[in-house]
């Protein structure tokens, strides 16, 4: 059996607000396999934001392992995190979280520059990526607020794309999009899915279940049954 | 790219980019015009001591009545003398035309003349003869013309030359001067003891001065102290000194207005990286290390930097132009190295500047944890 892409193995984050601890994961065992389309459902205060973050190398656990790629990611310093995050991980943001001085395609191209990919190929790749995410490729200068929400998830989605990573992280991606956009946003994902990305998507919106092979539903920091 | 993002950056507030400058650009200004101004005041009055810095000035030390004649045969021995020229001098009342002044008798060989003081019309004396020549001062004040007769004491002069305006000087006053053979000077003061009041000597290479000056020291002073030698460049050297202290003076006067400038970039750029909290959080999750994020930052900071210290740089080479031209008549002093390296010294402090008020900022942003920046409002 292959190694598991993701892998959480006992894992605690404690939240300490004045004297307060509170358990936003309470020894969580997850394992993701390569390919993998995951849909993590829960309300909000669930801790699937929490876990979503340890998963993308944002957040560090209190205790126990979260193994990215074969690595465990608690050992490592910032500048350790921050290569796994650049290699292994593309983020998909619920406000899509573009850099507005940057056009469409500096966008997706950034990433890229953090990796020290040359100037001619990131501009190739971004074009690319650019009608990979189904965008028309006149719209490569425009600003992003000058697109519509979908258009800028689809950059967002080929700026998360840029550097191949294996693993691609959606926080509530269709969140900021009405529900015909979100649907082919969704499908979108779906496709890179199937090219071999692994898919994560934390979501309160169970209409995305049907994109995905595993759901895994998180209440008050615990994983529990299907149907809780 | 880096690059790019920092332009864009730095466009994207442009009102407070600009007035971010503009505090650099008053500070580059402010602290290159100060140094100046200093140096050019001291260019200029140095100027006007330029043919007095390579002489030495043997008078007769203290308790010592004059300089006698084998003391000038022995200094006539060292090496690297160009020239010695023994003097007297008595100060003195000169009379023309029912008007009268002070100045200084000089007994003076032609060929010591010449070497201290041009002419501006006739000729100089010849030696042995009761002709003098005046300096500038006196013949200005008394309106005296060449081939006039001036009186001093009992005796007629009669004036042969006039010299040029040398301004101030150290070894003799040659403006005020009235200059004669040693044979005239000997009629006019016949109780004067034997010897001179003064010795002017001029070296053949001026670095020589202070070897020649020991030398002398060595020779004359072996037993007893009977002669004291100045070398006249010690005291530009200290109106250089005087002068160096007033630039620094000014210029740590136009360093405030930098170092207001400073805090100002320190200012904008904390503003900057509050409000792109988020951005920077974006960047870090997209794979941006705080080398990157640092890097970035820097880069505005040092684009600003050096876009203001040029425009600062520019400016004070105009304004300067301008003012000194205007003042002097005479812009060319504004071209000497030494000010433009004041120039230099203005941008390179502009630009040191802005990257330090940059460095808190962008170590900040640096420094912010990726997820608390992706949740900041």
């Amino acid at each position: 059996m292959p190694k598991p892409i993701v892998e959480l193995r006992d894992v605690t984050k404690i939240y300490t607000l004045g004297k307060n601890r509170i358990y936003a994961l309470d020894k969580v065992d997850i394992s993701i396999e390569k390919g993998d389309f995951v849909t993590i459902m829960g309300s909000s205060g669930s801790g699937k934001s929490t876990l979503l973050n340890m998963i993308g190398c944002l957040d560090l656990p209190t205790g126990g392992k979260v193994m990215i790629n074969g690595t465990d990611i608690s050992r490592l310093d910032d500048n350790g995190l921050t290569l796994i995050r650049r290699n292994n991980i593309g983020f998909i943001f619920q406000q899509f979280n573009l850099i507005q001085t940057l056009t469409a395609l500096e966008n997706v191209e950034m990433p890229m520059i953090f990796n020290g990919t040359s100037p001619k190929m990131r501009r190739k790749k971004a074009l690319e990526l650019f009608r990979r995410a189904q965008l028309p490729a006149d719209y490569e200068q425009h600003k992003p607020n000058e697109l519509s929400g979908g258009q800028q998830q689809r950059v967002a989605i080929a700026r998360a794309l840029a550097n191949n990573p294996p693993i691609l992280l959606a926080d509530e991606p269709t969140g900021n999009l009405d529900s015909k956009t979100g649907h082919s946003v969704m499908e979108l994902l779906q496709e890179l899915n199937i090219a071999g990305t692994t898919v994560i998507v934390v979501t309160h919106d169970p209409r995305l279940e049907e994109f995905s092979n595993t759901t895994i539903r998180l209440q008050d920091g615990v994983i529990c049954s299907e149907t809780c | 790219m880096y690059a790019e993002l920092a332009k864009r950056n730095l466009k994207r507030q442009s009102i407070r980019t600009i007035l971010a400058a503009i505090g650099i650009i008053i500070g580059v200004i402010a602290i290159s015009s100060m140094g100046i101004l200093g140096n050019t005041m001291k260019l200029s009055v140095t100027d006007s001591f330029a043919d007095i810095g390579d002489k030495l000035m043997v008078y007769p030390a203290p308790g010592e009545g004059s300089i006698t004649e084998r003391q000038i045969d022995q200094i006539r021995k060292v090496a690297g003398i160009d020239k010695i020229i023994p003097l007297n001098s008595h100060g003195e009342r000169v009379e023309y035309k029912n008007e009268e002044t002070f100045g200084s008798v000089y007994d003076i060989e032609k060929d010591g003349l010449e070497e201290l003081a041009e002419l501006e019309q006739g000729r100089y004396f010849k030696s042995g003869s009761t002709d003098c020549v005046l300096g500038s001062g006196i013949a200005d004040k008394l309106d005296i013309t060449v081939g006039s007769k001036i009186v001093i004491g009992d005796s007629k002069l009669r004036v042969v030359g006039i010299l040029k305006e040398r301004g101030l000087g150290f070894d003799i006053d040659t403006d005020s001067g009235i200059f004669t053979s040693p044979e005239m000077y000997g009629k006019l003061y016949p109780d004067d003891e034997k010897g001179y009041d003064s010795a002017i000597i001029t070296v053949k290479d001026i670095n020589e001065l202070e070897t020649v000056q020991k030398d002398i020291e060595n020779r004359i002073n072996k037993k007893d102290e009977l002669i004291t030698i100045f070398a006249t460049n010690l005291i530009t050297e200290s109106i250089d000194g005087v002068f160096d202290a007033i630039s620094l003076f000014l210029i740590g006067i136009g360093s405030i207005s930098l170092l207001v400038a400073g805090v100002s970039i320190l200012n904008v750029m904390l503003m900057s990286t509050m409000e792109r909290t988020r951005e920077i959080g974006v960047m870090k999750a997209v794979g941006a290390s705080r080398r990157d994020i640092l890097t970035m930052f820097l880069l505005e900071a040092l684009f600003l930097g050096v876009a203001a210290s040029l425009i600062g740089g520019l400016l004070t080479l105009g304004g300067s132009y301008m003012i000194i031209s205007f003042i002097m008549d005479d812009a060319a002093y504004l071209l000497k190295f030494s000010n433009i390296i004041y120039i230099l010294e203005g941008v390179f402090f502009g630009i040191a500047t802005s990257l330090l008020g940059g460095m808190y900022p962008a170590w900040k942003a640096s420094r912010m944890r990726p997820l608390d920046a992706l949740r900041y409002e």
